[in-house]
């Protein structure tokens, strides 16, 4: 906590230029859309993963490179990791007050998502087309 | 002149330590910690397609992982904190609808989603095993 100095600046001069409150909740409503799309997208996941157990990896290749299976997973990833970034982003602003330990948990964040949804993408497209 | 106003102690919002130990205060911390284990959850996700694309070699050390007694028990940590989570996130979007606030349907809808997480997870596992008996 900043010691309480004496500010000349009125209330409203103070939080002016912060940007429009508008945006506010971009997250919390993308945080709704992408839950709802994840409801049938995990039951797809489970789904196949449940039909994948105790086969080998030819056949593993095979289901996971078949066209509907690629595509859900595709949906289940991206859907899945953007509501995971803004989950933990919301975790981190709630608990971490110190300025740059909150920007380093920030960034991290947001590293750990595009490389979890980037690497498991290339993984599905590369079993979709062979190589 | 510059008046000097002394900052009024101002209420804080109800903080962890002050709510009474309930039922849906526990689910709502619940919902918050499986949200945070499964984001670290999606690595064996990653790792899983990673290895399938990799070769049959890092494919078949992931199926060996997962069929060690810490695999299967992160499996089943995993499995239920995906449905716990699921069935979490749909109590939260009928709460959206200003749907289920009432104390009593917190209070059911609480109950129904743990019994209801820990009820489908044992449903998924015995149609894991039962699928994993009939692949081979």
């Amino acid at each position: 906590m900043e010691p309480k100095t004496v500010r000349m600046k009125t209330p409203l001069g103070q939080v002016r230029g912060f940007g429009s409150a508008r945006s506010g909740t971009t997250t919390f409503w993308h945080q709704r859309l992408t839950s709802v799309a994840a409801i049938p997208l995990t039951i797809a996941f489970i789904v196949i993963v449940i039909s994948l157990l105790g086969r080998n990896h030819a056949a593993a290749v095979q289901i996971l490179g078949s066209p509907l299976v690629a595509i859900l997973m595709l949906l289940f990833i991206v859907t899945t990791v953007y509501h995971m970034w803004i989950g933990m982003l919301e975790i981190i602003v709630d608990y971490v007050h110190d300025e740059l330990l909150k920007y380093l948990a920030l960034l991290a964040n947001l590293f750990f998502c595009t490389v979890a949804a980037l690497a498991s993408v290339y993984a599905i497209l590369k079993l979709s087309f062979g190589v | 002149m510059a008046e000097t106003r002394i900052p009024v102690a101002r209420p804080l919002s109800p903080h962890i330590q002050i709510y009474k130990f309930m039922l849906t205060f526990v689910m709502s911390g619940f919902h918050r910690v499986t949200g945070a284990v499964l984001y670290f959850g999606m690595v064996l996700v990653v790792w899983w397609l990673v290895a399938a694309a990799s070769g049959p070699n890092a494919y078949a050390f992931v199926q060996w992982f997962m069929s060690t007694i810490i695999g299967r028990l992160v499996l089943l940590g995993f499995t239920w904190g995906l449905i716990h989570h699921g069935l979490g996130g749909v109590r939260h979007l009928v709460w959206d609808t200003l749907h289920g606030l009432g104390a009593n349907e917190r209070e059911w809808l609480a109950r129904a989603t743990l019994a209801g997480s820990i009820s489908l997870t044992v449903i998924v596992w015995i149609a894991g095993y039962l699928i994993m008996g009939g692949a081979r």
